[in-house]
């Protein structure tokens, strides 16, 4: 177990290593640098600005004072936002995101499971179809789609709930919805076949033999095997979030680091960029090191060379 | 009232396919006593499996009991309520099944899955639970229990998984195990074994075992009492020696000769039953083996065949006896 | 049990044999069918799938056959037609009816700039469509090139592709595109100016990223299923090989290749269109798909955000499309799932 956790830290380590090069490299096979865009400056001041931000130097310079930088944790200087750090920034934001983001994962997770297990359990009947027409449709919509949809009809039409910012609790509860929509959808599907898949196996009918009750056999021997694949599916349900939360804070105008992301692609911030994307990544591959972990927790068998 | 264990009579059960209805229990009888041996023999479809699970009410969607009476051990299983066949399977009546593999939970230790049913039947407590978990192992000949009761299912062998089934079957002591098909999936060193071990302990506990097979070698040392199923239907049942040495139905007959003996020559050929297995959602009208018999006459493609005693534990279903009877009729008749 | 008094009567002739004609007369043997005959005999009886497929036909013929027909462009504007409501005219228009002359409706009004709504939702379709094949394709292509070639040669070759795979396969794939379309923007737009590279300004830089991204990232999961068929494949290889076949173990392969593969690459391809869509609508959505104006779902749905409370259709039209096109791509790739799966066989 140990030797198994070790290895899928290393091959996180040098994954990180590898978006951070990749990052840095695209972002300086742009042409002229951060700051072409801005109003002509004069040359002394564009030299200037080079030196500050050690875009003067030879690029593999640039590149190992960056990596060395990002070890210490040190994400650089934003361009655009002059005086504040990448790290200040994603520290200001991304507690905002992570809130909305971490409501939206529990959301999914607290509702998918228990609609798949019941769609499972009463295969064939109106519920069960029922709650397969909601999750295939629940997938198919895109999160921009459902974004809009709900603000026209509860903001606009109804006027139940504000449309922007993040001044109560009511400004948390379309954020959420639309953010939990497709996973919730996803993890219901995929809970309804795992669950079928289980109950056909031969230690549920052991189960049965040995005199325990239905809802017995499914809390205790159906649900731990068939809560494996969600599992699984929780490393692509974090990116997901991540990327799905460019859309919804775009939309109901929410301070976090989504849409200063957004917003440093349109402001071509590069630090911001680079270091929002090497933030972004990082948290990713260390939540999959993590579900990975926490599968062999569960599931016994898993032999992973 | 019984001085059977287990009375099956007129037994019909069918499974209600998109299909069709597929009739799986065609009209099947049966009994054993305390402490007998009950073999089931037949192929693939025969029903062997959905008599017993019928025993169990553990008939699988999307079949339904639609006729008979089932009797066990004071029981009326038909009539019983879930409630109540809950509190006894897998405490009169256990089973064990084909694939010791698959029919252990992953996920769970051994000892977990002993103590779990030791604990639903009983009022002993999880140290007890354990306890009599160890002692399970022991007797069904597993080695350092205590290790075992903390490892998982894929870290034994087949031969052993099997032996932990045995030990989930027999730990609240029950009067009747069904054993469906339990060596098939395992080596031939490791079967005899398991056999062996099954013996060893009806002695022990003086409990009666039915056992499901394909395989008349299993049958011949461990069966008081043979049951040859065809179709869905109990074509022939006696002792093991009436079914071995005098078998009256062609079916039984094709079964034995089809054994390859270690005394043939080997220029020999093998003797199969020609023809394949019934299609049961469309079950012909008269006797289910009618096509595959090589002595099939007239009535038997039209009327299904009643059953015949040979002795008074030997009977079989075949119109073959009857002819006999008939002819016999006749040259009294004549004679009158 | 047992009993030997007869419920029937009988007669002599009943005990004569069988001959072989009545015999054979009862044994009914159940029809075997074909692989692909029985896989699409499936299909159709799958009423879903069946509508999905129309739908699927509607949305294409609406997105490439009926614009060529349409009297209006998607980038044609119209002067003093702005901002109409749906099934209105301009005063202009009006007074051009008035004099005799035809004017086509415009069945979805028109945007800010007077360019006619429907043509842009139906073009914006085209887009979409247009994006999901090709990016599935492209997908397709490089993903079982991939797979095969791990899964064939095996051993370190099969090791080393694989860790790959794992590595891209955990790279916020967003983040990439996101940043690529970034980088690409100034050098691709210089390629744009040069002579023969025109039609990058049409389709958009955006989208060329677009194109890129998916080429590097996106096949990763279509080469873990193809390679785990080659596997599947090759164990039979070795079987079919111990029975000393000799060529004809060449043409097994090719028939199981065909059954096995060919039937999952098609669900796997037919379920990866309405992800490519989906995608592409969402970075449209924000901004980094295809250029202005050529519109895509995406764009327009992000566009119509303004104007949501005076003009909501232009919202809801794009955005039912796009969520019509996923939904029967989806529904019409799980039937496709169900029909050809052996283990549902009645």
């Amino acid at each position: 177990m140990a030797k198994y956790i070790i290895k899928r830290i290393a091959m996180a380590i040098v994954t990180i290593f590898a978006v951070a090069t990749v990052t840095f490299f695209v972002m300086n096979m742009v042409p002229g640098g951060p700051f072409m865009a801005e109003k002509a400056i004069s040359p002394q001041a564009q030299a200037a600005l080079n030196e500050k931000y050690g875009l003067d130097k030879p690029l593999s310079v640039q590149y190992t004072t960056y990596m060395k930088d990002i070890l210490h944790g040190n994400l650089g200087l934003s361009v655009k936002q002059r005086g504040r750090t990448v790290n200040m920034i994603i520290g200001t934001k991304f507690p905002v995101s992570a809130r909305i983001g971490g409501m939206a994962i529990l959301a999914a997770v607290m509702i998918g499971v228990p609609l798949g297990s019941i769609a499972a359990f009463k295969r064939g009947t109106m519920i069960d179809n029922i709650i397969i027409v909601f999750s295939t449709c629940g997938i198919a919509v895109p999160s921009f789609v459902v974004c809009t949809i709900l603000m026209y009809i509860l903001s606009l039409k109804l006027g139940l709930l504000p449309t922007y910012g993040l001044g109560s609790w009511k400004n948390y509860i379309m954020p959420v919805m639309a953010l939990a929509l497709y996973p919730s959808s996803y993890i219901s599907r995929l809970m309804r076949s795992s669950m079928l898949d289980v109950m056909g196996q031969d230690y549920m009918r052991t189960a049965r033999a040995k005199g325990l009750s239905q809802l017995v056999s499914i809390f205790k021997h159906a649900l731990r095997n068939a809560i494996l694949p969600v599992v699984t599916y929780l490393g692509p349900l974090l990116a997901y979030t991540v990327t799905g939360s460019f859309i919804v804070e775009k939309i109901f105008t929410i301070p976090g680091l989504g849409s200063e992301f957004i917003g440093s692609i349109t402001g071509r911030d590069y630090p911001l960029i680079m270091g929002t994307t090497i933030f972004l990544a990082t948290l990713m591959v260390i939540m999959n090191v993590l579900v990975d972990v926490a599968y062999k927790f569960i599931d016994p068998r898993i032999n992973l060379k | 009232m019984s001085e059977y264990l287990v009375n099956i009579e007129n037994e019909r059960l069918s499974f209600f396919t998109p299909a069709g209805e597929v009739k799986a229990l065609n009209d099947v009888s049966l009994h054993l006593r305390e402490g007998e041996v009950l073999g089931i023999v037949g192929e693939s479809g025969s029903g062997k499996s959905v008599t017993a699970y019928s025993l169990m009410g553990l008939t699988a969607f999307p079949g339904r009991l639609i006729g008979g009476s089932l009797q066990f051990n004071g029981h009326q299983i038909e009539k019983m309520t879930e409630k109540e066949m809950r509190k006894i399977r897998g405490n009169e009546i256990s089973i064990i099944f084909q694939d010791p593999m698959t029919s252990l939970n992953p996920v769970y230790t051994i000892g977990n899955q002993i103590t779990e049913v030791v604990m639903l039947h009983t009022s002993k407590n999880k140290q007890q639970a354990t306890e009599r978990a160890r002692e399970l192992l022991t007797l069904v000949g597993i080695n350092e229990p205590q290790k075992r009761l903390n490892q998982y299912p894929h870290e034994l062998s087949g031969g052993m998984r099997q032996r932990v089934m045995i030990a989930i079957a027999l730990a609240c002591e029950p009067k009747l195990l069904i054993a469906d098909e339990p060596t098939t999936a395992l080596d031939v060193t490791i079967q005899a074994q398991i056999l062996e071990l099954m013996m060893e302990l009806k002695e022990k506990l003086g409990m009666a075992i039915i056992m499901i097979t394909h395989d008349l070698g299993v049958v011949a040392n461990m069966c008081d009492r043979i049951a040859v199923m065809y179709a869905g239907k109990v074509v022939e049942y006696g002792n093991t020696d009436d079914i071995f040495y005098n078998p009256s139905h062609e079916y039984t007959k094709g079964l034995i000769r089809s054994i390859p003996k270690l005394t043939e020559k080997e220029h020999n050929k093998l003797i199969p039953i020609e023809g394949s297995p019934v299609d049961m959602l469309n079950p012909p009208a008269g006797c289910p083996f009618a096509p595959r018999c090589r002595a099939c006459m007239k009535i038997c493609l039209r009327e299904m065949p009643e059953y015949t005693d040979i002795t008074d534990i030997h009977y079989s279903a075949c119109w073959l006896l009857q002819k006999e009877e008939f002819e016999r009729q006749l040259s009294q008749k004549g004679d009158a | 049990m047992p009993k030997n008094k007869l419920s029937v009567q009988l007669n002599v002739e009943d005990f004569l044999p069988a001959s072989d004609a009545e015999r054979e007369s009862l044994t009914v043997m159940r029809k075997s069918v074909g692989f692909w005959k029985d896989g699409i005999r499936r299909l159709k009886k799958n009423k879903i799938s069946m509508i999905s497929l129309v739908v699927i036909l509607l949305v294409f013929i609406l997105s490439f056959i009926v614009p060529q027909l349409y009297p209006y462009s998607y980038e044609q504007q119209i002067r003093g037609s702005e901002n109409l409501a749906p099934m209105h005219y301009s005063q202009k228009e009006i007074t051009a009816m008035d004099s005799g002359e035809s004017v086509f409706p415009h069945i979805l009004g028109t945007d800010n700039l007077g360019r006619d709504y429907a043509i842009r939702v139906m073009m914006g379709s085209r887009v979409s469509l247009t994006v999901g094949l090709v990016a599935s394709a492209i997908i397709l292509l490089i993903g079982s090139l991939y797979g095969s070639i791990a899964g064939f040669f095996g051993g370190w070759v099969d090791m080393i592709m694989m860790r790959i795979v794992d590595m891209i396969y955990t790279v916020p794939d967003i983040l990439i595109i996101v940043l690529l379309s970034v980088a690409f923007d100034q050098p691709l737009k210089a390629l744009a100016q040069r002579p023969g590279f025109q039609w990058i300004q049409l389709i958009g830089v955006n989208l060329i990223s677009i194109f890129v991204v998916f080429a590097l990232l996106y096949w990763v999961g279509m080469a873990r299923i193809v390679r785990s068929q080659i596997l599947i494949l090759k164990e039979q290889e070795y079987v079919t090989a111990a029975r000393a076949l000799g060529a004809s173990s060449g043409h097994i392969i090719k028939k199981h290749l065909l059954t096995n593969c060919i039937g999952t690459l098609i669900v796997t391809t037919t379920l990866q269109i309405p992800s490519s869509i989906f995608t592409e609508s969402f970075l449209s959505f924000l901004g980094l798909g295809v250029a202005a104006p050529m519109p895509s779902l995406g764009s327009l749905a992000s566009a119509a955000l303004n104007g949501l409370q005076s003009y909501p259709h232009r919202l809801f039209a794009p955005a039912l499309m796009i969520s019509v096109i996923i939904l029967s791509f989806n529904l019409l790739g799980d039937g496709l799932r169900d029909a050809f799966d052996p283990k549902l066989k009645d």
